[in-house]
C-alpha cells in the first residue's frame, strides 16, 4: 500500500482510482448490507462474479458489493449502472438472465422491476421508484456507490477531499465556525449544536482532548447508524479527523456495538486502510497533524448510548451515566475534554466541509437543517432506510416514500425516536420533521427510528412494551428510573391484563412527573414519553380497558376470546392444523369450535384462517368480533 | 482554594471552590433530606431525595445537590411544594425501607404493591468495599428492574473479617446476603 505523503499524492490516488473505474463502463451494484445479506445477497454477488467470467464479460463489467441501498423490503437489491436499472429481489437463478438481457441486449428483465401499486407500470430507473423519488438522499447517496471494503472506491467518488482542504485550507477555528454556521444539530437524538459542542471542547483547558463517535445505536427497530458504520465508515472517518483537528484531540474512539458484527468489521478495515494510506497516525497527509483512533465494542447495554455511561465504559467501567453538572465537553473521558458525536453527525460534516454552509442551511427549517435519515419500519409497505429533509411532513414519509400501510388496513399511529420518544396520532401526521415540533407533540426525532402503527395495534400494549424494553435498559443507578419504571410496569401490565384500576392513569401521570424532574440521566428523564403521549393522544384506549375490561384493538391477551363463526366455516381444517395445543376440533362435518379451555391465544388458527372465509374471530369481552385476517 | 458565596434558603453561606451544596448547606446547619449519601464516601447521587431548586430570575432547575459543585451566586431552595411532592414520591417508591424519612414528610403507606424490599441499592456497601476497603467484594448485580447487591461468589470470606458495611446497611439485605453466601 502507498502511504500518501501530500495532499498531492491523495489527488494522485484519487485519479487512477477514477480512471481504475472508468475502465469498466458497465459497474453491477449488489447491496452487501445486513438486510439484503439476509435475503441472499451475498450467493447473488457471487453468482454475479462468476457469471460474469463465464461470459467473457468481465472486461467492461465490474462488480460492486455496496452497502445498504435502504430498500430493505425488497431485498436484494441490485442497480445496474450507468443505466441506474434496479431489480429487487434478484435470485441466484436470475443472474444469467439478468446479464443477458441487460447487458447484452441493453434490455431490462420486466419481472424483475419494480411494480407501481397505483398503476401497475413497471419502473426500471432506480430513481423513478416513489420509495426514492421523494427522499434526498445526501447521505446515503455514497453508500450505494462505494465497496466499503475498499477504500480506493472511497477515493473515486471523492473521499477524503474535505479533509485534505480543512488540513490545508482551514484553521480550526474556521472548521468550527463552518459547522456552527450549518448549524448542524446531533443526530443522535438531543438535538444538540454539534458547533457549540466543538467549540467547547476545543475551548475547555487541558492539552489532551478526546473525540468519540457514538454508535451504540440501540432503539428497537432502528437502523440508521448500523447502515452508515456497515456502509460508509470512512465517511464517519474522514468527519471525525476534521473534527479531531478542529478541536485539537490527537486521539479518537469509535464505540460500536459488539451486535454489529459486519459494522466492526468494516470499521476495523477503514481504520486500517486509513492508517496505511497516511490518513491516520502520525503526519497526516505531511501536514503534521497526528490522530489516531481505536474501536471500542460495546459490551451491551442500551443505557451506554448515553454520553457519560459510554465514556465510563470505554474507560473500563460498567457503563452507568454519571451526573453531567460539569458537561462532558469539559470533563469528559478519563476527565478530559471530549467531544461526543452521533454517527449520522459525523457522517455529515465532510458534506458540510464540500459543499458548505449555506448548501446545508438551504435545506429543513428554521431549526432544523440538513437532511435526516430515518428507519422506516412497522405496519408500512415499503419498510427501509430513508433520508428525507428536515420539514418533511411524516405523512409524506409514511405514505408517499413508505407506500401506505399493507393490506388496506387504517393508520393508527407512528412512534417516532425510540424508546424515549412518544406516539404521534393521525392527527399529527401534518407535522413537520423538526427537532422542536417533535418535542412540542410529546415525542422527539431521537436518532431516527419510525415505527408504524395500524388499527391492530394496542396502544397500552405499545407503552407497556417500551417501558418493560426501559425498566430492563435502564442502569438501575437511580431510584426515580429504576422504581419508577418498575411501578409503571406494574401499573401498565394490570391495566393490559384487565386488572387496572380508577385512578391508574392519574398514577402513572405521577410517576412520570418524578422520572422527568428526578432522574439522573437523559434515559430516565425521557423513559415516560412512550407512557405519557399514549396517554395524550389515546386516554379513551386506557379507559376502556380500565373501565370496559376491553381492548380495542383486540391486542391484549387477557380480554380477547377466539371463536370460530360457524355460519362461515368451511371445514378446511387449516385452523386446527395450526393450533399448538390442540384447543382447536372437528365438530361437524364442515365445522371446527375453539375450546377455550385449551386455547392459550397465540393466534395461530386466527393467522391460518384463509382470508375467503374470515370464520376465526377474535371477540372481544364487549363481544364485537373482529373480522379482520391476520 | 477561593471561596464563594452562595444562598441556601435565603441564607448566605460559604464554601469552598470545589465543594457541593449538599455540603456546604449541611455546613450551615441546613438538614437536607436524603439515602445514598455517606460522609466518608463519594457522592453517588442516586436516591434523589437531596434534589433541591436552583432559582435563576423566574427559572426553576432541580439539581441534586450532593454532587453538584458549588458556584459563585447560586440561590438555592431545599424545602419546596414541587421538592415535597417528589421526595413523597420516592419514599413511597423505596417503601418501606425508609420509615424515617416517611414519618418526615408524612407518608403512611405506599400506591404500589409493595413487595417486601430491604433494600433501595444506595450502593454504600458496595461503595465503601471498594473505595475504603479496596475490596470489591460486594457488587451490583444486574442492571435496570433487575440490579441487586450480591457478593463475590467465593469471596464471602472476606466479609468474615470486615463487616464494615453491616452497621451502614438501612434495610439488613447486605447482612441476609452475607449469610447467605
Amino acid at each position: 500500500m502507498t502511504r500518501l505523503n501530500s495532499i498531492k499524492d491523495l489527488e494522485i490516488i484519487r485519479t487512477a482510482c477514477v480512471l481504475e473505474q472508468k475502465r469498466k463502463p458497465i459497474t453491477v451494484t449488489v447491496c452487501a448490507g445486513t438486510g439484503c445479506a439476509t435475503c441472499g445477497s451475498t450467493k447473488l454477488a457471487d453468482t454475479f462474479l462468476k457469471e460474469i467470467q463465464r461470459k467473457g464479460l468481465h472486461e467492461r463489467v465490474a462488480l460492486r458489493r455496496s452497502g445498504c441501498h435502504g430498500f430493505c423490503e425488497r431485498g436484494p437489491v441490485t442497480t445496474i449502472m450507468p443505466n441506474k436499472i434496479c431489480y429487487l429481489q434478484a435470485k441466484p437463478e436470475d443472474v444469467p438472465e439478468i446479464l443477458e438481457k441487460t447487458i447484452v441486449e441493453e434490455g431490462v428483465v420486466d419481472r424483475l422491476l419494480y411494480v407501481d401499486p397505483q398503476t401497475g407500470g413497471r419502473i426500471s430507473n432506480i430513481d423513478d421508484i416513489p420509495f426514492y423519488k421523494y427522499q434526498r438522499r445526501e447521505l446515503l447517496e455514497k453508500i450505494s456507490a462505494i465497496d466499503p471494503t475498499a477504500i480506493r472506491t472511497y477515493f473515486a467518488v471523492g473521499g477524503y477531499s474535505a479533509l485534505s482542504s480543512v488540513l490545508t485550507k482551514m484553521k480550526p477555528g474556521e472548521v468550527i465556525q463552518e459547522i456552527k454556521d450549518a448549524q448542524l444539530r446531533g443526530r443522535g437524538g438531543g438535538g444538540f449544536p454539534a458547533g457549540i459542542k466543538w467549540e467547547t471542547t476545543a475551548n475547555a483547558p487541558g492539552e489532551t482532548k478526546y473525540v468519540i463517535v457514538n454508535g451504540d445505536e440501540g432503539d428497537p427497530g432502528a437502523y440508521m447508524d448500523r447502515s452508515i458504520l456497515e456502509g460508509n465508515p470512512h465517511g464517519i472517518l474522514e468527519g471525525l479527523i476534521i473534527g479531531a483537528y478542529a478541536i485539537g484531540a490527537s486521539k479518537g474512539y469509535f464505540y460500536v456495538r459488539q451486535e454489529y458484527p459486519m459494522a466492526l468489521d468494516n470499521v476495523k478495515l477503514a481504520i486500517e486502510e486509513a492508517t496505511e494510506h497516511g490518513l491516520l497516525g502520525k503526519n497526516i497527509l505531511g501536514t503534521g497533524f497526528d490522530f489516531s483512533v481505536s474501536i471500542h465494542r460495546g459490551a451491551g447495554a442500551f443505557v451506554s448510548g448515553e454520553s457519560s455511561a459510554l465514556m465510563n465504559a470505554i474507560e473500563g467501567h460498567v457503563g452507568e451515566p454519571r451526573p453531567k453538572y460539569i458537561h462532558t465537553s469539559v470533563q469528559g473521558l478519563w476527565e478530559k475534554p471530549t467531544c461526543l458525536n452521533n454517527v449520522e453527525t459525523w457522517a455529515n460534516v465532510p458534506l458540510i466541509i464540500n459543499k458548505g454552509a449555506d448548501w446545508f442551511n438551504s435545506m429543513g427549517t428554521e431549526g432544523s437543517r440538513g437532511t435526516k435519515v430515518f428507519s422506516l419500519v412497522g405496519k408500512v409497505n415499503n419498510t427501509g432506510l430513508v433520508e428525507v429533509p428536515m420539514g418533511i411532513t411524516l405523512r409524506e414519509i409514511i405514505f408517499k416514500i413508505g407506500g401506505g400501510i399493507p393490506k388496506g388496513r387504517k393508520f393508527k399511529a407512528v412512534q417516532t425516536g425510540g424508546p424515549s420518544g412518544g406516539v404521534l396520532p393521525e392527527s399529527m401526521l401534518d407535522l413537520p420533521v423538526d427537532f422542536d415540533e417533535l418535542n412540542r407533540a410529546g415525542s422527539m426525532m431521537g436518532s431516527g427510528g419510525l415505527i408504524v402503527m395500524d388499527e391492530d395495534t394496542c396502544m397500552v400494549d405499545t407503552a407497556r412494551y417500551y417501558t418493560d424494553f426501559l425498566a430492563h435498559e435502564s442502569c438501575g443507578k437511580c431510584v426515580p428510573c429504576r422504581e419508577g419504571l418498575r411501578r409503571m410496569l406494574d401499573i401498565l401490565t394490570d391495566i393490559s391484563n384487565g386488572n387496572g384500576r380508577e385512578g391508574d392513569i392519574e398514577l402513572l401521570e405521577d410517576l412520570a412527573e418524578v422520572l422527568q424532574q428526578a432522574s439522573l440521566c437523559a434515559l430516565g428523564k425521557s423513559a415516560a414519553n412512550p407512557v405519557m403521549s399514549t396517554i395524550r393522544y389515546f386516554r379513551e384506549e386506557y379507559e376502556a380497558h380500565i373501565r370496559g375490561k376491553c381492548c380495542p384493538a383486540r391486542m391484549c391477551k387477557e380480554l380477547v376470546r377466539y371463536r370460530i363463526d360457524e355460519e362461515k366455516c368451511e371445514g378446511c381444517g387449516l385452523c386446527e392444523k395450526g393450533c399448538p395445543n390442540g384447543a382447536v376440533s372437528k365438530i361437524g362435518d364442515k365445522m371446527y369450535a375453539i375450546d377455550e379451555s385449551k386455547c392459550i391465544k397465540c393466534d395461530a388458527c386466527f393467522a391460518a384462517c384463509p382470508d375467503k372465509f374470515k370464520a376465526v374471530q377474535k371477540i372481544n369481552t364487549n363481544g364485537i368480533a373482529a373480522e379482520m385476517a391476520a | 482554594m477561593t471561596t464563594v458565596r452562595l444562598e441556601i434558603d435565603e441564607k448566605t453561606v460559604h464554601a469552598q471552590e470545589g465543594t457541593t451544596i449538599f455540603e456546604a448547606a449541611e455546613s450551615a446547619g441546613i438538614k437536607i433530606p436524603h439515602m445514598c449519601h455517606e460522609k466518608h464516601l463519594k457522592p453517588y447521587g442516586a436516591c434523589r431525595l437531596c434534589m433541591v431548586e436552583l432559582v435563576n430570575g423566574a427559572k426553576k432547575k432541580l439539581v441534586a445537590s450532593c454532587v453538584y459543585p458549588v458556584e459563585e451566586g447560586l440561590v438555592v431552595q431545599t424545602r419546596s411544594d414541587k421538592l415535597t411532592k417528589m421526595r413523597r414520591m420516592i419514599i413511597e417508591l423505596t417503601w418501606p425501607v425508609s420509615q424515617d424519612l416517611a414519618k418526615e414528610f408524612g407518608v403512611i403507606r405506599s400506591r404500589f404493591r409493595t413487595e417486601t424490599s430491604d433494600c433501595h441499592l444506595c450502593g454504600i456497601c458496595v461503595r465503601h468495599c471498594s473505595e475504603v476497603k479496596k475490596l470489591n467484594t460486594v457488587y451490583f448485580k444486574g442492571r435496570g428492574i433487575d440490579r441487586e447487591i450480591a457478593i463475590v461468589p467465593g469471596l464471602g470470606n472476606e466479609c468474615n473479617y470486615c463487616q464494615e458495611c453491616f452497621g451502614f446497611c438501612r434495610g439488613g439485605k447486605i447482612i441476609q446476603e452475607f449469610l447467605y453466601e
